[in-house]
């Protein structure tokens, strides 16, 4: 039996993204060309500046290219109408990033509600938070959770509205290992169980394991690709 | 040192960063110094002003008017203990015929030394030379009337003098420490066309009215140690032969009671109306730097953590509100100054002093400067505190919400009807209590300031309808030269022009109730009078029942009697008899103290026959001018009041310098509330900036954004609207009783729809514009920045 070829759901050709500070100009991206596939599990990995955060904020319709095109299926990126993008994000992009982001004035379960509440055909907040197994903190305002806690109570609202992609920014740079696990743990568990295409970004090499492929930047442009041959769980990462 | 000039760029980055809101907290707080600074050195500069004319030219401290009394008796007045100097006269009434004037136009004659000699209520000559003597009819003219007339030393006034007509030559224009404020007889606003004052040789006045060796008026000062009650007393005894009408002090002094009762007005308007600005101004800076510095909890937190001591960093912000608050009150100074001085001009072409300087008074600066510096102190200790009381990995987490239950919305269920940004808004208006409630109060009050700065003219005009178009029906009130029996009345009835004609009976009265007593006119009317009748503040007409007195409600106040009460009526006329009546009712008027009785009464009271003192006349339109010119000719008429005149001459006058105020108060008020909202709204944006970023990446768009903080924000500014209203009328209610309440002058509680509706529209136009302002920043709102870190 013959696999279908997997699907191509993101392109980006060419992509560059030059900033201007004053007298200099930063090069974030230099030309990257890239396909994600659906529902595979890639991991960005690269040093800190390399560009990870500024090609996931393309892909995810937070920011554009200065130079270069991206598609989403037949959406495409590349041009920054506004309306356009938060359409983009509001039905396709779940997200997850280093600081939580979480709004301090609401409890776990509003967090969730404020995306179910504009989705198209979501999951109802409850059913996301067991899926993050914080069941027992439903009604806890952000300060009263863990940093762990808050992050899965992130991927929760991120996951919420069945998004088609998971797309998750150093998800663990504030965390121990052990919470970090746990948090990884709830995002292989939504790409597995619900299929979404995920991208996570990391400098850790070992979380790298979990992935179908990695990604690797270096100075804004892709150093290299690699396939994993078998995934690690990530309850069994160490690191 | 490198970290604390860090500390310093870090202060200069944020005044710069929230330049729009640190211009608008300067600006609210400049107009509360603004307001405060003008009044209160407007106040102060007259009333230096006063003190200093008033001793220079030696203003008398009792005055007295008698009928006739030999010279001699000025060597017994002064023997009176207490009495410093006296001085005597000859005060004579004169109606003139002005060139260029169809209306007659009426004098107070007073005379002067023939010589120019110190005398009280000495004169400062403006222009021109004092009266030669021998040289008969000059005369010195008030500035006043000269100005209104274009009257120069050399130019002519007929007048006509004892009954018969002369010509006074104009010789100089002088002012007096009696006519500062300068009415004529029965003039209840100045009108300088219409009465003068003129100066002339003593010898010269007592020869035309037959005086020579006499006088009928008297002035004098007393001795520091003087008791002033008693020399009147004393006076009084010895003037009642000569038909005096009863000495009084400055007290009852017509021009000084009007310049205090001005001043006392103004420190209400200094005090009180300023002081609520700066009030609100110092409440607003407070809450807008304790939220300001409040948004950087984190920082505040992170400091501390490096190892700065709370107050390094409670320092560091204060530097931060010096600057804004120094800004604000250099502003407020250099802005209170300026409308102080443009004041101060206003005053004094309504006062007249020989000169008039508006002096900036370093103490009251440091006063709105201490209170400004000490609301934003307060503020920035108050915040500091809260932030560094707690541990800095505590502070470093965004403040809990303080409650911790399921919204009011919510368990009304009415969260399933409203849009998700409508119910983002409503729990974090239901969960941010304080902050909510801090910045609706805010807003009302702007809205209250706004009304408490402009309701004063509502009132006036109120009175201005109410006495002038209700009330008051005649075109022209004449006043005989003496009383005289009704017949008088039918020489009016056939004046041209003349439709009806009322009569009335004025006596000057000393009002007395165990110890307590008042000088007031009391006036007799007809019970079917229908040209001027007797009525309250809300124009309900009042019966003058065919016995007893009608008092104002003032007048019984300060007498402390009570419909049905006993008094004793001293009359200040002729032999002086001493009759007593009753008090049949009381009338809640608008100006003055005054009694009313029926004409019949009075005539009863006085034990006289059908007798008269003035009538108003009401005229045909067409023949006002004929009606004008034979007033003037008609000799037993001595005193002539034109309505229109007096109504003209107050929309010349007060109504102007109303205007102008309300004008000022308007736009300090208006900045007031713009800054108030527009800050409100730049608050609850930095506050809320990485969230609604965070919205946005998770999908909302920008109008629902937009919907969340502007939604909020109209939500309390409509809210605070009719709560504003609320409290506008309450401040105005006080400021009414505070102020408003004088022997002299009275006025309502009118708040016109006008006002409110005012008051209200600024708001929602501050609202609006504030709106747009913020809606244009949330455009820019930059996620991906909000994302990288937090604040
Ligand atoms: N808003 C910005 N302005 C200027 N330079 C930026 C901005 N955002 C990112 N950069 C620069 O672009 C480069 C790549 O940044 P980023 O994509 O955040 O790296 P990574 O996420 O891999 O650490 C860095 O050198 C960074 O300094
Ligand atoms: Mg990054």
């Amino acid at each position: 039996m013959t696999a279908p070829p997997p699907e191509s759901v993101f392109q980006a050709r060419g992509l560059t993204k030059t900033y201007r500070m004053g007298e200099v100009t930063v090069h974030a991206l230099r030309g990257v060309d890239l396909d994600l596939f659906a529902g595979e599990f890639v991991v960005l990995l690269g040093p800190s500046g390399s560009g990870k955060s500024t090609l996931l904020n393309i892909l995810g319709g937070l920011d554009t290219p200065s130079e270069g095109t991206v598609r989403y299926r037949d959406h495409d990126l590349t041009n920054g109408d506004d309306g356009r993008l938060t359409r983009y994000r509001r039905e396709h992009v779940g997200f997850v990033f280093q600081f939580y982001n979480l709004i301090p004035s609401l409890t776990a379960r509003e967090n969730v509600a404020l995306v179910t509440e504009i989705a198209r055909d979501p999951m109802t907040p409850e059913e996301a938070i067991k899926l993050v197994g914080l069941a027992d903190r439903m009604d806890h305002f952000p300060s009263q959770l863990s940093g762990g806690e808050q992050q899965r109570v992130a991927i929760a609202r991120a996951v919420a509205k069945r998004p088609e992609v998971l797309l998750c920014d150093e998800p663990t740079g504030a965390l121990d290992v052990n919470t970090g696990v746990l948090v990884l743990e709830a995002i292989e568990k939504v790409n597995r169980d619900l299929g979404t295409t995920t991208a996570v970004i990391t400098h850790n090499a070992v979380i790298a394991d979990m992935a179908d492929r990695v990604i690797s930047l270096r100075d804004g442009r892709i150093a290299g690709v690699r396939t994993n041959a078998t995934k690690v769980p990530a309850k069994e990462l160490k690191w | 040192m490198v970290i604390v000039s860090a500390l310093n760029r870090k202060l200069l980055r944020d005044l710069r960063g929230q330049w729009g809101q640190a211009a608008a907290i300067t600006l609210v707080l400049a107009c509360g110094v603004a307001a405060f600074v003008m009044a209160v050195n407007t106040l102060g500069s007259l009333r230096r002003t006063q003190q200093g004319y008033y001793d220079r030219y030696r203003f008398a401290h009792v005055f007295a008017h008698l009928k006739r009394a030999p010279d001699s008796l000025a060597g017994r007045v002064a023997d009176i203990p207490g009495v410093a100097q006296v001085q005597t006269r000859i005060v004579m009434p004169a109606t003139l015929d002005v060139p260029g004037m169809v209306e007659p136009a009426s004098a107070r004659l007073i005379s002067i030394p023939d010589r120019p000699a110190p005398m009280l209520n000495g004169l400062f000559l403006r222009k021109g030379r004092y009266i030669e003597a021998g040289n008969r009819g000059e005369v010195l003219i008030s500035e006043g009337f000269a100005q209104a007339h274009h009257l120069e030393p050399g130019d002519t006034v007929f007048a006509i003098l004892n009954s018969r007509k002369q010509t006074l030559r104009v010789v100089g224009v002088a002012l007096s420490p009696e006519y500062v404020y300068q009415l004529g007889p029965g003039q209840i606003l100045p009108d300088d066309r219409r009465f003068g004052v003129f100066w002339m040789g003593h010898t010269d006045l007592a020869g035309v009215f037959d005086m020579k060796g006499a006088f009928n008026d008297l002035t004098l000062t007393l001795t520091p140690e003087a008791s002033e009650p008693e020399v009147i007393r004393r006076l009084d005894a010895l003037t009642e032969r000569y038909g005096g009408l009863g000495a009084y002090g400055r007290a009852d002094q017509q021009s000084h009671e009007f310049l205090d009762n001005e001043l006392k007005e103004l420190r209400g308007m200094a005090l009180v109306v300023p002081s609520i600005f700066l009030g609100v101004a110092a409440f607003l800076l407070n809450v807008v730097i304790s939220r300001t510095v409040g948004t950087q909890r984190e920082q505040i937190a992170a400091l501390k953590a490096f190892g700065y001591t709370r107050w390094e960093v409670t320092l560091h912000y204060l530097k931060f509100v010096a600057a804004i608050v120094l800004a604000g009150v250099a502003v407020g100074v250099v802005t209170g100054s300026w409308l102080g001085r443009g004041m101060t001009e206003m005053y004094s072409a309504f006062f007249r002093f020989p000169e008039f300087d508006f002096q900036l008074d370093p103490q009251v600066v440091a006063l709105a400067a201490g209170i400004s510096v000490g609301a934003g102190v307060l503020g920035t200790f108050a915040a500091v505190r809260r932030a560094a009381a707690l541990p800095p990995a505590e502070a470093m987490k965004p403040e809990p919400p303080a409650t911790y239950s399921r919204t009011l919305v919510e368990r009304l269920g009415l969260h399933r009807v409203l849009s998700p940004a409508m119910r983002m808004m409503v729990r974090h208006i239901e969960r941010q209590k304080l902050k909510t409630a801090l910045t609706t109060i805010g807003i009302a009050l702007a809205v209250a300031v706004v009304i408490l700065g402009s309701f004063g003219k509502d009132a006036i005009d109120h009175v201005m309808v109410a006495q002038f178009s209700v009330a008051q029906r005649q075109d022209v009130t004449v006043g005989f030269v003496e009383p005289t029996s009704r017949a008088a009345l039918y020489e009016l009835e056939h004046l041209p022009g003349v439709v009806r004609v009322e009569p009335m009976r004025a006596v000057a009265v000393r009002l007395r109730s165990t110890h307590r007593s008042r000088r007031v006119g009391l006036i007799g009317v007809r019970a079917d009078a229908s040209l001027v009748r007797v009525m309250d503040i809300h124009t309900n007409p009042v019966p003058v029942p065919p016995d007893g007195l009608v008092l104002s409600k003032k007048l019984a106040e300060l007498l402390e009697v009570r419909p049905g009460d006993s008094l004793e009526v001293e009359v200040m006329e002729e032999d002086r008899p001493v009759r007593s009546a009753v008090v049949a009712g009381l009338v809640d008027d608008f100006a003055g103290t005054t009694a009313f009785m029926d004409l019949a009464a009075v005539n009863r009271l006085m034990r006289e026959g059908d007798v008269v003192t003035g009538a108003h006349l009401l005229a045909d339109p067409a023949r006002r001018t004929e009606l004008y010119t034979a007033v003037k000719n008609t000799p037993r008429v001595s005193g002539v009041i034109i309505k229109r005149d007096v109504v003209d001459s107050y929309q010349k006058t007060i109504g102007e310098n109303i205007l102008k105020m309300r004008l000022f108060n308007v736009i300090f008020a208006g900045v007031i509330a713009f800054g108030v909202v527009y800050n409100s709204a730049r608050i609850a944006l930095a506050e809320r900036r990485r969230e609604l970023a965070t919205l946005r990446v998770l999908g909302f768009t920008r109008g629902e954004i937009a919907q969340i903080l502007l939604g909020e924000l109209a939500l309390l500014t409509l809210t605070a609207i009719p709560l504003g209203l609320l409290c506008g009328y309450g401040l105005a209610f006080a400021l009414i009783k505070a102020v408003y309440d004088t022997e002299l002058f009275r006025l309502p509680l009118v708040v016109s729809d006008w006002t409110f509706g005012f008051a209200a529209s600024i708001t929602l136009v501050a609202g609006v514009v504030s709106g747009l302002v913020v809606g244009r920043r949330l455009g820019e709102l930059d996620m991906v920045a909000a994302l990288k870190s937090r604040e």
